[in-house]
């Protein structure tokens, strides 16, 4: 009979129980995932999965700390699962495994573990890889070609001959193209272009992010994520591609279609959201995310990369403690009237 | 006359909303817990000083006979609860979570319960300050747990009147109803104490809080005021915790924020248990002092219920009315969100024990292993007072105190609400307790050091002054002495000299001017705010 210290209730909330309902909520997404883009997903997912795991249980070992609640808290595997979903599906295995590596050893455990990163792991292992392999990072399948299933796990096994095959520019892609290279075409006839736009967003990937959308609202309901992060950078998204798209429609996405394409809606509910390496407060949640928003369009847009999630991200993981501070909320009986 | 119900309330932020657990021990009337074979009554029983015995070992004993004295303004009395004889006075276990032992005086009693004189107190006859000496005498503390001497909360602040008496019948912690079947039973009683407060302050409006899972208490209670013809107002405010904590209730019936910084009545308003009025009234009344209590006996027993109790009962005799089921595996004193683990129960139930529960580890499972913060901010959602608990808890453990201070730890009532909703099980409670016996601690030392430092300086002044006042003597003996000799040279010589002496003796004074006028006040502001520029953390490296 130890000391117990008060309250003797508790909502008997659990850490392992707000990752189990995160994973559970990105469950939607991976099956549309799995159904319209290729079953290999749930293969990266297996390869993020395993390596993190290893990671985790490697590093806690290292660390001198309880295997146990940590390797079964599931906050590796969420940080998997991420991993997998933004990673290409066509990606080579061990690309994905290096992934998994720098997200747990490097962005999680050397930073101190669970709770104590400062950047989303997730992010730091993309960033890292579309860094060190940008080829690799920017092979995304072609959704007009009949791919076969096999030919998706040789790719990922890397003994794929004609990886080139697969391949297609993103829809994301062919909009940076026709905005740099022929100045000229309206966007109106890219986006024309059935094998990009499909009904509101990028073709196909619109249906994977309206899962997205589906289990991120769950969340909201279950009250494992607040409004305020993933309003925030949906209204980033939304206000920059509107102000843009005001300006000049024939040279840019409508709102609608820049929120249904890429990593936007994932990025929304399943990654800003991420309490560790967010803000605290609600004010300071709304900004984090407006913010993102705001850098993850004009990345995806002006800069050179694919999608501007990832770095977005990362750039406000670092201006999170001080939005924090800046936003603090007055205390009970000390607010100005 | 005004309805409660069109009472516009206020929301407090933050609170949880645990299962109330209430109906177990409501269900029966209050019973009379029987005379026990040996009474302890600790003699620091409310905030302040602890009072002094005023009876010796081996005394014999009436019913309500003081024995122990308050000792300044900030203090109450101790009454014996029952006829007997005084067969110790001497350090006993205490009521407490620390358990440590405090001064008692332990009463043998006679069975015959022979009362000390009574006399109902009119209240009308006398001035405000005899009533309020009256109260202190009679043991009269605040009986929702806190046990803050009534009488000292019965003056109005200088400078503003009192609007809002507050009456407290909320009783939010859950498993406890003594409130409740009080103000079933005895609303009139109570209603009626409620009115010596009221004549005490003054103040526009009575507000009477009760959460809206006892509506047989507000029912009772209206009717009380109804038939008593007051103009008390009983307003049911929603069931949330920690909304009968002061502060909390008096938000949601008036909307005013009241910080640690501030007194209530400063603000226009004060808050009293219905208990304490219950209690107040007994000795206007009849003449009674604080000697019994009614104190909720529930959890894993197999009889639970409320008790009118004997202030000194020993918990073994207390809980053994409640029948405690075998899988007892300690008890609580308090509710299940504040209360604590009674350390010795030879200990005694005292003013400030409202509730008693059996816990087994099937009623209240003992907690998983703390895992790391993951800043998820549900503590921050639930803080009834707006503070960021994740945040003092990473300055708490890294024992940045100073940096908790500026994140108004002070203002931290330790309701639990964070610890309650922490998905990492984080014994939040204990890290800030901590830190706050830390600062405290700090402080203290810190005001003692200034008031040292302060009468050095002083002395140091006093010194110098003097000496500067006997150089002037001197000079001026000197220059006279001179004027009598005569001799040109050597009397500019002396005259250069004294005027050297009385420039240093003016660079002296005004490199030091006396400090006595302006310590006092200094010392006193000390003792009273907080420095934020302390920084404890340097005491330990």
């Amino acid at each position: 009979m130890d000391f117990i210290s008060p309250p003797y209730l508790s909502r008997n909330a659990s850490v392992r129980s707000v990752m189990a309902r995160v994973l559970f909520a990105l469950l939607p997404g991976v099956a549309v995932y799995a159904c319209l883009i290729g079953p290999v997903i749930l293969l990266q997912i297996a390869i993020a999965s395993a390596t993190a795991l290893a990671a985790e249980a490697a590093m806690l070992k290292l660390r001198g700390k309880p295997l146990r609640p940590f390797v079964t808290d599931g906050s590796a595997l969420v940080t998997a699962w991420l991993i997998a979903l933004t990673f290409p599906p066509i990606a080579p295995w061990w690309l994905t495994a290096f992934g998994a590596l720098v997200a747990i050893v490097i962005a999680k455990h050397l930073y101190g573990g669970l709770g104590q990163n400062p950047f989303n792991p997730a992010m730091v292992a993309f960033a890292a890889c579309i860094v060190s392999f940008p080829a690799l990072m920017s092979q995304w399948p072609s959704l007009t070609l009949e791919t076969r299933f096999i030919d998706q796990i040789l790719a990922v096994l890397g003994v794929s001959k004609e990886l080139d095959a697969l391949t297609s520019a993103t829809p994301l892609d062919v909009l940076k193209t026709a905005l740099r290279l022929a100045p000229g075409t309206p966007i109106a006839e890219t986006l024309s272009d059935t094998k990009i736009h499909g009904f509101i967003g990028s073709r196909t990937w619109e249906c994977v992010a309206a899962a997205y959308l589906l289990g991120g609202l769950w969340l909201l309901r279950c009250k494992v994520i607040r409004w305020h992060a993933p309003t925030g950078f949906l209204a980033g998204v939304v206000a920059l591609s509107a102000v843009c798209w005001l300006f000049d429609p024939g040279r840019f996405a409508p709102p609608l279609f820049h929120v249904f394409s890429g990593g936007v809606v994932l990025g929304a509910f399943f990654i800003v959201t991420d309490p560790v390496s967010g803000c605290a407060s609600a004010k300071g949640r709304l900004i984090f995310g407006f913010a993102a928003g705001i850098l993850a369009y004009t990345i995806r847009v002006f800069g050179g990369y694919p999608d501007g999630v990832a770095f977005s991200v990362l750039i406000l993981n670092l201006c999170a403690p001080l939005v924090d501070l800046m936003t603090r909320p007055p205390v009970f009986g000390m607010k100005k009237k | 006359m005004p309805s409660g119900l069109s009472r516009r309330l206020f929301r407090f932020k933050g609170g949880v909303e645990p299962d109330t657990h209430k109906a177990e021990s409501s269900l029966t009337p209050i019973g009379k817990a029987p005379l026990p074979s040996r009474l302890i009554l600790p003699l620091h029983q409310s905030v302040g000083a602890c009072a002094t015995p005023c009876v010796r070992v081996g005394e014999t004993l009436l019913k309500g006979q003081r024995i122990g004295n308050a000792d300044g303004w900030i203090s109450a009395a101790v009454h014996a609860p029952t006829s007997g004889k005084v067969v110790a006075i001497e350090d006993r276990p205490s009521a407490h979570a620390s358990g440590l032992p405090t001064l008692s005086v332990v009463i043998e009693p006679d069975g015959l319960e022979t009362w000390v004189e009574r006399a109902p107190l009119d209240v009308t006859a006398r001035s405000p300050d005899e009533v309020r000496k009256a109260l202190r005498d009679a043991g009269i503390v605040g009986l929702g747990g806190a046990v803050f001497p009534t009488h000292a909360k019965l003056t109005a602040a200088k400078s503003t009147a009192i609007d809002e008496v507050v009456i407290n019948g909320a009783e939010c912690e859950p498993f406890m109803s003594c409130d409740d079947l009080l103000m079933r039973e005895r609303a009139e009683d109570v209603v009626r104490g409620a009115s010596i407060f009221r004549d005490l302050l003054e103040p526009k409006r009575v507000l009477i809080g009760i959460e809206d899972n006892k509506p047989e208490a507000a029912r009772a209670m209206r009717r009380a005021v109804e038939a008593l013809g007051f103009d008390f107002e009983v307003v049911v405010v929603p069931t949330r915790y920690p909304t009968g904590a002061a502060k909390q209730l008096i938000r949601v019936l008036t909307g005013k924020e009241i910080p640690s910084t501030r007194r209530s009545p400063e603000m226009g308003v004060q808050c009293f248990n219905v208990g304490t009025a219950y209690s107040a009234w007994r000795f206007v009344a009849l003449g009674e002092p604080l000697i019994s209590r009614v104190v909720t006996l529930t959890g894993n027993v197999e009889s639970a219920g409320n008790w009118e109790t004997l202030i000194g009962t020993p918990f073994e005799e207390f809980v053994a009315l409640g029948r405690p089921k075998p899988d007892t595996e300690r008890f609580l004193m308090g509710g299940p969100m504040m209360g604590f683990e009674i350390p010795d129960l030879s200990a005694p139930v005292v003013k400030a024990c409202n509730c008693v529960i059996a816990a087994s580890s099937s009623l209240f499972p003992p907690p998983p292993p703390e895992m790391p913060c993951i800043r998820c901010g549900a503590c921050a959602e639930a803080c009834p007072h707006e503070l960021l608990p994740f945040e003092l808890y990473r300055f708490s453990r890294a024992q940045k105190f100073d940096k908790a201070v500026e994140l108004s730890i002070d203002e931290c009532i330790e309701c639990g609400c964070c610890a309650y909703v922490c998905p990492s099980r984080i014994p939040l409670v204990q890290y800030f307790r901590f830190a706050k016996s830390e600062i405290d601690a700090r402080r203290k030392e810190k005001a003692k050091a200034d008031a040292t430092r302060a009468r050095i300086e002083q002395r140091k002044a006093r010194e110098e002054r003097l000496k500067a006042e006997k150089a002037e003597r001197l000079a001026a003996a000197a220059v006279k002495t001179s004027g009598a000799g005569g001799g040109d040279g050597a009397d500019a010589a002396k005259k250069a000299l004294i005027e050297a002496a009385v420039e240093r003796a003016r660079l002296q004074r005004e490199a030091h001017p006396p400090k006595n006028p302006e310590t006092p006040a200094s010392v006193e502001a000390a003792e009273k705010t907080p420095d934020p520029a302390v920084n404890p953390g340097d005491a330990t490296r």
